[in-house]
């Protein structure tokens, strides 16, 4: 019988191998979020000027990490439905391994293949100098990347939880769908919160996402709204929690 | 029967699955012999595989019991899960994987490691002849390789018991009869029980030492092949002779001869033993001075066993849901 951390390798291995056989997978996850930097962002850096001096796309950059995280790691979810109507789902669930380690294992690999895609685009913008070089620190880009691996542990287990009890991928799709772009749009990542109305604000605070993003962009290029360290907390109790559902939800697929 | 106790793979006591109101598994009992191979003949719809995903775990059963070398299949699951392999009736391997990345998942999953799981790796291509094919993404096989495939991967961890949820479905009568000569070799080979659904009479008869017939989620009849035969009453011997009155007066008055009856062209009787009695009744026939112009001998078959069982023929089926889904999915990813 294999060991938790053995089931953890396995199922990563699994989702690495086949991320990195799919080239058109790496391309299209970098792909997206350049294209919104490329056009919304300069198109709406011409018509905005934000307070501080900053100009937009740089403001924005750190959204559109977050974006490309968000977009990749909800469909960690898809994967789980695919796996389940083609089968494999059958093979993972008769093994003598623990339901717990399952859940690990496929938010390990698919984390990791959303973390790849964040850091693409990062070194892409910092290659463009959207975001200077000389703004970075180790400290920055570390706490960058750590804040990469809680939110798409977030989204990914988010994903797995709907998934769980979704079995077809059109009603899967619908459903991220709808929550897919509030959790954008509310999270900062296009434009500052600061002078939203009150219910926006309000709905953006249970959007983790917002922190998310606020704890990046405090990060990169030391614009944030809240303390550091309430970002990074608040993203890490979600990421726990929401593994735990996860855990829990994942207990309850039954093969047929 | 006789001999030293029995040992019992696989025990089912008064086993029940519903889904909602509908009941797929009807309380149904029955014990599977270490190192037999068992088979779960029924249509459609009849509740084999429903049975079989109970007892590898991966279903939870409604009422009753059932367990696996004594290993309760609800309480102890990992342990069970350890003890058996399966090859489900869907096809169950990541297409994006080569074969080998298939069975090389399968054997951490199951905590074989290192040059024993290299050398397993490569046994089992070998029986399975894919040693050839092992490097080529699972999305480019056929039918008949990924089935084999599948195969190779149940029994790489060395499983005491294995489920083969209708094995040979869709495949053409060649692959069939390879992958009938693997079940085999595994049975007698590597000693493993096999437990096997199928609504392929001949299959059936092929591979299992005992059958359960099962429909509407019951167990109707439980025996093995010959003795499910047997009762329908033997063998059917058709007798051509130009003096049938006198022969069939003849016949109908030996003990051998279960019953008679008299046709235009010829006699038809039935014998517990057909290839015994044709030689009886030529004896017969010569000692009256009767030239008998020709014998045929028919065996019921299964089929007409599960007919006269179920009043009805065993349907066949086309591709799956899935295997359907699955086609479309494939056009759907492509277009992408």
């Amino acid at each position: 019988m294999a060991s938790t951390l053995e089931t953890i390798y396995t199922l990563w291995l699994r989702e690495i191998t086949k991320f990195l056989k799919s080239r058109a997978r790496i391309l299209g996850t970098g792909g997206q979020p350049l294209i919104w930097l490329a056009i919304v962002g300069v198109g709406f850096g011409s018509a905005f000027a934000l307070a501080g001096g900053i100009s937009y796309i740089t403001f924005m950059a750190p959204g559109i990490i977050g974006m490309t995280i968000l977009f990749s790691s909800v469909f960690a979810g898809v994967n789980v439905i695919w796996d389940r109507q083609f089968g494999f789902l059958k093979e993972i669930l008769v093994a003598p391994v623990s339901r717990a380690a399952i859940v690990l294992g496929k938010i390990a690999g698919s984390a990791t293949v959303s973390v790849i895609s964040g850091l693409i685009i990062f070194i892409v913008v910092v290659i463009f100098g959207v975001i200077p070089f000389s703004s970075l620190t180790v400290l920055g880009v570390a706490a960058t990347i750590l804040m990469m691996v809680l939110v798409s542990t977030v989204f990914i287990s988010l994903g797995l939880i709907i998934a769980s009890y979704i079995n077809n991928i059109e009603g899967f799709q619908v459903i991220i769908n709808f929550l897919i772009l509030p959790l954008f749009f509310l999270s900062g990542a296009l434009f500052p919160l600061t002078d939203a109305p009150l219910w926006m604000k309000a709905l953006s605070d249970i959007d983790p996402l917002r922190y998310a993003v606020d704890g990046m962009r405090g990060a990169l290029i030391g614009v944030h709204s809240f303390p550091l360290y309430l970002d990074f907390g608040i993203v890490l109790a979600i990421a726990v929690a929401l593994i735990l559902i996860a855990d829990l939800a994942f207990r309850n697929i039954q093969g047929k | 029967m006789s001999g030293p106790k029995e040992i019992y793979s696989i025990t089912v006591d008064n086993l029940v699955k519903r889904f909602g109101s509908f009941t797929a598994v009807d309380n149904v009992s029955f014990k599977v012999k270490e190192g037999e191979i068992f088979g779960l003949l029924g249509p459609n719809g009849a509740g084999k595989t429903t049975t079989i995903s109970i007892l590898s775990t991966i279903l939870n059963l409604t009422s009753g019991s059932a367990s696996i070398n004594g290993l309760d299949v609800m309480k102890s699951k990992d342990a069970v899960r350890k003890q058996i392999g399966i090859v489900f009736q869907d096809p169950s391997l990541d297409d994006d994987l080569t074969g080998r990345q298939n069975l090389d998942l399968h054997a951490r999953l199951y905590g074989v490691k290192g040059s024993i799981k290299k050398e397993k790796i490569d046994s089992v291509l070998k029986l399975v002849e894919l040693q050839d094919k092992a490097d080529i993404n699972v999305k480019n096989y056929s039918g008949g390789m990924k089935r084999r495939l599948e195969i190779a991967r149940g029994f790489i961890h060395n499983p005491k018991v294995l489920f083969l949820d209708e094995p040979t479905i869709g495949l053409d009568p060649q692959t069939r009869r390879k992958i009938w000569d693997y079940i085999s070799h595994l049975n007698k080979e590597e000693k493993i029980t096999i437990i096997l659904t199928t609504h392929y009479m001949e299959e059936a008869d092929a591979l299992c030492d005992r059958i359960a017939i099962i429909d509407h989620g019951k167990i109707i009849k439980l025996d093995t092949s010959e003795r499910l035969k047997d009762s329908l009453g033997g063998d059917i011997i058709r007798i051509g002779t130009s003096r049938q009155k006198e022969l069939l007066a003849l016949l109908k008055r030996s003990k051998f001869i279960l019953s008679a009856k008299n046709y235009e062209s010829s006699i038809e009787v039935t014998a517990r033993n057909g290839s015994e009695a044709i030689p009886k009744i030529i004896d017969i026939a010569k000692k009256a001075g009767i030239v008998v112009d020709y014998t045929t001998l028919k065996r019921p078959t299964l089929e007409d066993v599960f007919i006269s069982l179920t009043g009805k023929d065993i349907r066949d089926e086309g591709a799956s849901d899935v295997d359907q889904l699955k086609r479309s999915s494939m056009m759907y990813r492509g277009r992408r």
